[in-house]
C-alpha cells in the first residue's frame, strides 16, 4: 500500500494561533484587494471596468514598445498593452472610455496596419463593453459570492450545525479573499473570469472542508469522553491523506490547464492552483479550530 | 453471475451506448453514417459557444425614450393640422413631453378633447398642456423594444446569418448573437443602423441658404450649425449632405437648408433594390412605395413641382433632386456614392423598415475564427494532459484499484460528453474548464471510497466487507461533498454570462456523473471482482 502520509499525529490545533496569525495578515490583504475593487483602483478587466480590448496575431514577431509608440503617434490615449508570449500576440486595453460601435477597435486597427505595412495580422478578438455593463457585471459578480456563500451556509447548517456551518463558511471566503488577495498583490487583472475561479475554488474548497468535518463528527459520537481538541486533531490525522490525494488531483488537471489550455485560461488556472493550495491549508487549520472556538465542549450540541 | 451485477452492467453499458448515439455528431464519423440514422438519431450534438466558433455577441440599448419623444413630435403635428382644418388660430409646441398649444380658447379646448381624449389635458394660463399617461408611454417604450428586436431579425435574415440568436434582456435591451461572421463591422453597422428614411423639401427660397458655405471640413458640421442658429426661418432645419468624389474618393459635406417638416418616410415603402446605374454602372438604390405611399409621393411632387425633394436617411441628405414634373407610380432612386456592398446593406435596411428608436451599442464582443480554433485545441491538449496525470497517479497510489477508478474516470468524461451533446449544451472554453476540472475531481470519490476501504482493512475486516462498509461510510461524505460544488455551480449558472455559463453547464454535469460512475460503476466492478474469487487481498 503507498502512502503519502502514514499515521501522522500532528497538533493541528495547537498550531492555531501561528494559523490565526497567517489567515489574518493574508485575509487583511484579501479585504484590502477588495476595498481597492470596490474603489476602481485595482486592474480591473474590461468586463468589470467598461472599455475596449483588441487582440493581435501577427504574422512576424513585434516589440511591444513599437506597438507603444505607433498607437501613441496614432492619438490613442490611455490603453496598456499586454504580449502574450510566444505567439506574437499583442492584447490592447483602453479602458473607461464609452463606446460607439467599433470606434475605439476601429483607430487601434486602423494605426497598426498603417504604422506595420510589411507584418500582416489578424484580429482574434474585440471586446467593448459600455460603462452600464461594466457595472452590472460587477454587481452581478458581488451577488454571486454573496448568494453562493449564504447556499452554503445553509446547506452545512442543515447536514451538520451551525457552529459547523460557520467554520466553513469562514474557512471558504478565507480562501476566496486570499487567492484575490494574491491576485491582487501580483497585479492580475481582476475579471468575470478569476470570479469563475473564486467560486469554484470556494466550492471546491468546502469538499476538503466537509471531509474533515464529516470524520470529526463521527468520531465526536464515538469518543465521547475525550477531549474535543484531541478528537479534532485525531479525525484531521485520519483524514489528512485523503485530503491531500484530492487536491492533488484536482491540482494536477488545473496544472495541465495552466501549462496547455491557452492565454485565456492562464489566469484562471493559476487561481485554481493557488486557490486548492490555500483551501488545503483551510480545511485543516482555519475550519476546524473556529468550529472548536465557536462550539466550546459541545460541538454537536446536547446530544 | 451475480444477478444484480449483471443488471448494473447492462445498464451501464446502455448509458454509455445513448452517450455515443448522442456524441456522434460532434465526431466525422456522423457524415458516414447511413441516411435513415442522420434523419432520425440524434443530429445536433454539443453546440460551440461564440468564443469557440467565432462570431459577434452584440447587446444593444434601445432608447426608448427617443421613442416617446417621437411620438410626442408626431401628436405635434397632427394637432396643429386638426386645429389648422378648424380655421383655430393657435400656436402649438412640444416642450419636453407636453404638447403646449397657445390660446386656450373655449372652442381650442373642446376641439382637443374631442380629437385626443386618450391624451391628459390640463389647462393653465393660457395653455393648454395635453401628454400621454404613463400607461402609453410604457407601452409605446415595449412596443418599441418589440418592433427593435423585430427589424434587427428580419436585418438579420435577409443578411444571410445561419443560426443567429436574438432575444430580449430586461426592459429594453436587445442581444444578438452571431456565430461564424466574417465581416464583423459590416454586421454591426447593418443593425444599428436606424434607418429612417425621410423626405422633405429643400428651402431655397430663403436668402440663407445663399450664404452656405459649399464644402465644409470634416467634423465641423456643429460650427455651421452655430454659426447660422437664429438665422434660418422659423420651421426650417439643416442637414449635411454627403459628397464623395468618383476621382479621388475624398468625402466632402455641406450643409442644406430644409423645411422641418417630413412629407414622407421610408415607413411606406414596398419594395428597395440595388440597381446599377447606366452610364458609371455604380450602384443605386432603387425604392418603390406602397399604393399610399405611391399617391402621397404623387401629391407631394404635383405640389412641390421645381421645387428640390431631400432624401434623408438618418439625417443625411443623400441627394436633392429638383422635381421636374409630378411624379406617379412611386419609384424613386436613392443616389450616393455607394459601393456594392453598400448599396445592398442599404437596400436591406430599407426593406426591413427603420428601428423606431435609435439603437445604442452596450456590449460587443467579437472573436476571430482562429482564436476559437486556437482555443478548442489548447483546451483538447490541456484535457489529455490532465487526465494522463491523474490516471498515472491513481495506478501508483491504488495500484489494480487505481485502474479501476481509471475506467470510471473514462466512463465520466464519455457519459459527460454524451450528457451535454443530449442536451444540445453550449460548450464554451470557461466549459472546457469545467471539464477538466471535472476530470480532477472525477477520481475524488473514488479516493474517498480507497481511503476508507483502507481503513476499514486496516482493523482487519475482509476485502468484502471493507467494500460494502467503505462504500457505506463514504456515500455521505461524498454526497456532501458534491452538493456543495453543485450550489456554487447554480449560482454561477444564475448570475453568469454565456462563458461563465458554459463552465457551470459542464462542471455540475460533471460532478453529477461522478455520483453515478463513484456509486454503481466502480462499486459493481469491486463486487464482480468479489463475487467470482473469495478474495483475499485487495489491491488498493
Amino acid at each position: 500500500m503507498l502512502e503519502i502520509i502514514k499515521n501522522t499525529n500532528i497538533d493541528f490545533l495547537g498550531k492555531r494561533n501561528i494559523a490565526f496569525i497567517f489567515s489574518g495578515i493574508i485575509s487583511l490583504i484579501g479585504i484590502f484587494a477588495m476595498v481597492q475593487i470596490a474603489t476602481g483602483q485595482a486592474n480591473l478587466g474590461i468586463d468589470f471596468a467598461g472599455g475596449t480590448s483588441v487582440q493581435l496575431k501577427f504574422e512576424r514577431p513585434v516589440k511591444v514598445h513599437d506597438i507603444r509608440k505607433a498607437l501613441e503617434d496614432g492619438g490613442i490615449k490611455d490603453f496598456d498593452l499586454q504580449e502574450l508570449t510566444g505567439e506574437n500576440k499583442i492584447l490592447i486595453r483602453a479602458k473607461n472610455i464609452e463606446i460607439q460601435s467599433g470606434k475605439v477597435s476601429e483607430q487601434v486597427t486602423g494605426v497598426i496596419s498603417q504604422k506595420f505595412p510589411d507584418n500582416n495580422f489578424v484580429v482574434d478578438s474585440t471586446t467593448e463593453i459600455g460603462p452600464k455593463v461594466g457595472g452590472k457585471l460587477r454587481a452581478d459578480a458581488g451577488m454571486a459570492i454573496v448568494v453562493a456563500t449564504i447556499g452554503i451556509l445553509i446547506y452545512i447548517a442543515i447536514r451538520f450545525k451551525l457552529n459547523f456551518a460557520v467554520g466553513a463558511t469562514v474557512a471558504t471566503f478565507h480562501d476566496v479573499t486570499a487567492v484575490l488577495g494574491i491576485f491582487y498583490l501580483l497585479g492580475k487583472e481582476i475579471n468575470l473570469i478569476l470570479v469563475t475561479a473564486l467560486l469554484t475554488i470556494a466550492g471546491y474548497s468546502l469538499t476538503d472542508t466537509v471531509v474533515v468535518f464529516d470524520r470529526i463528527r463521527e468520531n465526536l459520537r464515538i469518543r465521547l469522553k475525550d477531549p474535543v481538541e484531541s478528537v479534532m486533531n485525531l479525525s484531521i490525522n485520519e483524514v489528512l491523506s485523503r485530503t491531500i490525494v484530492t487536491s492533488l488531483t484536482v491540482l494536477l488537471t488545473s496544472v495541465a490547464l495552466f501549462f496547455f489550455g491557452g492565454e485565456v485560461l492562464h489566469d484562471f488556472s493559476l487561481a485554481m492552483i493557488i486557490g486548492l493550495l490555500i483551501g488545503t491549508y483551510s480545511s485543516v487549520f482555519v475550519a476546524s479550530p473556529i468550529v472548536l472556538l465557536w462550539g466550546g465542549n459541545k460541538p454537536l450540541g446536547k446530544k | 453471475m451475480n444477478k444484480s451485477i449483471f443488471w448494473r452492467f447492462l445498464f451501464i453499458g446502455l448509458t454509455v451506448a445513448a452517450a455515443i448515439v448522442f456524441f456522434l455528431p460532434n465526431t466525422p464519423l456522423f457524415k458516414s453514417m447511413p441516411e435513415w440514422w442522420q434523419k432520425n438519431m440524434p443530429n445536433k450534438g454539443i453546440v460551440l459557444g461564440l468564443d469557440l466558433q467565432g462570431g459577434l455577441h452584440l447587446v444593444f440599448e434601445v432608447e426608448a425614450d427617443k421613442a416617446v419623444e417621437s411620438t410626442v413630435e408626431r401628436y405635434v403635428i397632427t394637432i396643429r393640422e386638426m386645429l389648422q382644418k378648424k380655421k383655430l388660430q393657435t400656436e402649438v409646441k412640444k416642450n419636453g413631453l407636453n404638447i403646449e398649444v397657445t390660446p386656450a380658447g373655449q372652442d381650442v379646448l373642446a376641439a382637443v378633447k374631442e380629437g385626443y381624449s386618450n391624451l391628459d389635458i390640463t389647462t393653465a394660463g393660457q395653455m393648454i398642456i395635453l401628454r400621454m399617461n404613463d400607461k402609453e408611454m410604457s407601452f409605446i417604450k415595449d412596443n418599441a423594444a418589440n418592433q427593435a428586436l423585430e427589424t434587427i431579425r428580419n436585418r438579420v435574415d435577409q443578411f444571410g446569418v445561419s443560426e443567429p440568436t436574438i432575444h430580449r434582456q430586461g426592459t429594453n435591451e436587445i442581444v444578438v448573437q452571431l456565430p461564424g461572421v466574417k465581416d464583423p463591422k459590416r454586421a454591426i453597422d447593418l443593425i444599428g443602423k436606424t434607418a429612417l428614411l425621410e423626405f422633405k423639401i429643400v428651402d431655397d427660397e430663403s436668402p440663407v441658404a445663399a450664404q452656405f458655405p459649399s464644402s465644409i471640413a470634416p467634423g465641423d458640421e456643429e460650427r455651421v450649425l452655430e454659426q447660422f442658429s437664429g438665422k434660418i426661418p422659423e420651421g426650417d432645419q439643416i442637414l449635411f449632405e454627403k459628397k464623395v468624389n468618383r476621382e479621388t474618393g475624398a468625402v466632402t459635406k455641406f450643409p442644406v437648408l430644409l423645411k422641418k417638416e417630413t412629407v414622407l418616410t421610408g415607413a411606406l415603402l414596398s419594395e428597395a433594390r440595388v440597381t446599377l446605374d447606366t452610364q458609371f454602372s455604380t450602384p443605386h438604390v432603387s425604392i418603390a412605395f406602397n399604393p399610399e405611399g405611391a399617391k402621397r409621393f404623387e401629391e407631394i411632387t404635383a405640389a412641390n413641382v421645381k421645387k428640390r425633394l431631400a432624401i434623408i436617411l438618418d439625417n443625411t441628405v443623400y441627394s436633392a433632386p429638383v422635381i421636374q414634373e409630378r411624379i406617379s407610380g412611386g419609384n424613386a432612386q436613392i443616389t450616393g456614392s455607394f459601393g456594392m456592398d453598400e448599396a445592398k446593406d442599404l437596400s436591406i435596411v430599407l426593406k426591413a423598415g427603420a428601428l423606431p428608436a435609435p439603437l445604442k451599442m452596450l456590449q460587443n464582443v467579437t472573436v476571430g475564427p482562429s482564436l476559437g480554433s486556437d482555443s478548442i485545441e489548447a483546451g483538447k491538449m490541456a484535457g489529455i494532459a490532465g487526465t494522463i496525470a491523474v490516471a498515472i497517479f491513481m495506478i501508483i497510489y491504488y495500484r489494480l484499484s487505481g485502474v479501476i477508478a481509471d475506467l470510471a474516470l473514462l466512463l465520466n468524461i464519455i457519459l459527460l460528453f454524451g450528457a451535454m451533446a443530449s442536451l444540445n449544451a453550449t460548450l464554451t472554453l470557461p466549459g472546457i474548464a469545467g471539464i477538466i476540472l471535472a476530470i480532477g475531481m472525477a477520481v475524488d470519490s473514488n479516493v474517498l471510497m480507497f481511503e476508507r476501504m483502507r481503513d476499514e482493512l486496516r482493523t482487519g475486516k475482509t476485502p468484502r466487507s471493507a467494500v460494502d462498509s467503505g462504500y457505506k461510510k463514504a456515500f455521505w461524505t461524498i454526497f456532501d461533498s458534491h452538493v456543495t460544488t453543485l450550489i456554487t455551480a447554480a449560482v454561477l449558472f444564475q448570475f453568469g454570462t454565456g462563458p461563465i455559463k458554459g463552465f457551470a453547464v459542464t462542471l455540475s454535469l460533471g460532478v453529477s456523473i461522478n455520483l453515478y460512475t463513484a456509486l454503481i460503476g466502480t462499486k459493481s466492478v469491486f463486487d464482480l471482482i468479489n463475487s467470482r474469487h473469495d478474495v483475499k487481498k485487495l489491491s488498493i
